[in-house]
């Protein structure tokens, strides 16, 4: 098996991300906030990072708050 | 010392607040937003927490709606110069600082009308008046929440809800009442609310914001500034989201590091707390001066209906050599004059002269209060 071990959500802002990383963390799921890669984005911001095995959750949680984002790479 | 220039700004602030303020300096320091290191996204965070604090104090539900200014006259050159174009009507007061009324002037030599509506002498605002101004091209009520002369509250949910009714856009400086009156964004139907972070929220200088809420039209809505935002870095034009879209340039990170810290004093004091200590202090210094003979207060001399700052005059002698004798007799700090409003002091009757100002806060005492009563009674006794 050679699943991804993370995945990244890219957002507008730090702003946008800090908040994400608040209610990730309050509805317990592990993040963190990262540089975003160069392989994704030239922008110089950051992203939050999250387990691959934990999108599902972090996709319904997002929607659930209606939080925007652009998109969920693998990496 | 006694301090009653507590409407000018707070002070002192509480201890918590230069804590969190030298903790940045020496511990985080970096830009917030821009680079993606681990001090920079600890400045980001602190950055994040009192854009978290304000919309909790507000019942926002969306923090991103929040756009950080430097102050409050910024926050209001922001929601005027950037929502008005010419030919638009807008309806303000006569109570109003000179941070909304200069702009307001400005844009008027650009062809937007500006109507204000007269106040009573006592400094309210009768709300059938504001609906009675209303044109086919009226498209904003901007106004004050409370005076910083009289100190005396103006009815902005009554307002709100004309504002809405017409479909108007209901701007609302709240530079003295955040953090002692109770603000509901959505229920007093205000669409765009300026603070300042050093008065009422006891933070630091240097900060303050404007909540952009949901009916404001953000592709109708001019920044009045462009630059970097740390987000969108590959593109050359500003983004179009909140907040970076009116967020430009390094922000004063250290500022709102205390400004969070102020922001959850206030919020585990409790609003209600800080009200009713300044109602209690307020009613003991009105009480007191209207029983010194020469003395006159002005506003609406109930306690309930204004917030801790009152105006009054020592009929016979000037307001600036009153406040020189308590500076340099008394040790009491207070400020005279014009209190960058003369619209509001034409509306009392007191131009060119102003007033005497005491403005008391969360800090000041009962002991305070009397002894600055038992000063006016002396410097009045002087008059014969
Ligand atoms: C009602 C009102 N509006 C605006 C301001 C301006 O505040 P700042 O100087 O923080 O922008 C003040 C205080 O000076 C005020 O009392």
């Amino acid at each position: 098996m050679n699943e991804p071990k993370y995945a990244v959500i890219l957002v507008d802002s730090t702003s946008h991300a800090m908040r994400i990383e608040r209610l990730l963390n309050s509805a317990d799921i592990d993040c963190k906030m990262i540089p975003v890669p160069r392989q994704l984005s030239s922008d110089c911001g950051v992203c939050v990072r999250v387990r691959f095995d934990d999108v599902d959750r972090v996709k319904k949680q997002l929607e659930h708050d209606r939080v925007e984002f652009q998109v969920i790479y693998d990496i | 010392m006694i301090y009653f220039d507590n409407t000018a700004t707070s002070f002192p602030k509480p201890p918590c607040v230069a804590e969190a303020m030298v903790k940045f300096m020496n511990d985080i320091g970096a830009n917030p937003g821009r680079s993606g290191h681990r001090l920079a996204i600890e400045s980001g965070r602190i950055v994040y927490n009192a854009r978290e604090a304000v919309a909790e104090l507000f019942q926002l539900a969306d923090p991103m709606r929040i756009v950080f200014t430097s102050n409050v006259t910024e926050a209001l050159n922001l929601a005027l110069h950037g929502l008005l174009k010419p030919g638009d009507h807008v309806i303000t007061s006569s109570m109003e600082h000179n941070s909304m009324m200069r702009p307001l002037r400005c844009l008027e030599q650009k062809g937007v009308e500006v109507t204000v509506i007269p106040c009573s002498q006592q400094g309210r605002l009768d709300p059938a008046d504001i609906e009675s101004a209303i044109q086919p091209n009226t498209v904003m009520v901007a106004l004050n929440h409370a005076s910083n002369v009289t100190g005396s509250v103006l009815p902005i949910e009554k307002v709100g809800l004309i504002a809405r009714a017409h479909d108007l856009l209901f701007l609302v400086d709240a530079a003295q009442t955040a953090g002692v009156l109770t603000i509901d964004i959505e229920k007093d139907c205000i669409d765009l609310l300026g603070f300042t972070g050093h008065k009422s929220l006891y933070g630091p200088m240097g900060t303050g914001g404007l909540i952009v809420g949901e009916r404001v039209d953000l592709n109708a809505f001019d920044m009045i500034k462009c630059g970097g935002t740390g987000s969108r870095s590959e593109h050359e034009n500003q983004p179009e989201f909140l907040p970076d879209k009116f967020e430009s340039g390094t922000p004063n990170a250290v500022g709102l590091a205390g400004l969070n810290a102020s922001l959850r004093w206030i919020l585990t004091q409790g609003v209600d707390q800080i009200r009713s200590h300044e109602i209690r202090l307020t009613k003991l210094l009105i009480a007191g001066l209207k029983t010194i003979p020469r003395v006159q207060v002005y506003g609406t001399l109930n306690a309930e209906q204004q917030i801790a700052t009152v105006s009054f005059n020592v009929l016979g002698k000037e307001p600036s050599e009153i406040g020189l004798r308590l500076d340099e007799e008394f040790d009491i700090l207070c400020r005279v004059g014009l209190h960058c409003s003369p619209a509001s002091h034409k509306t009392m009757g007191t131009f060119p002269a102003g007033t005497v100002r005491f403005g008391l806060g969360f800090f000041n005492t009962k002991e305070q209060v009397d002894y600055a009563i038992a000063a006016i009674r002396k410097l009045a006794e002087e008059v014969k």
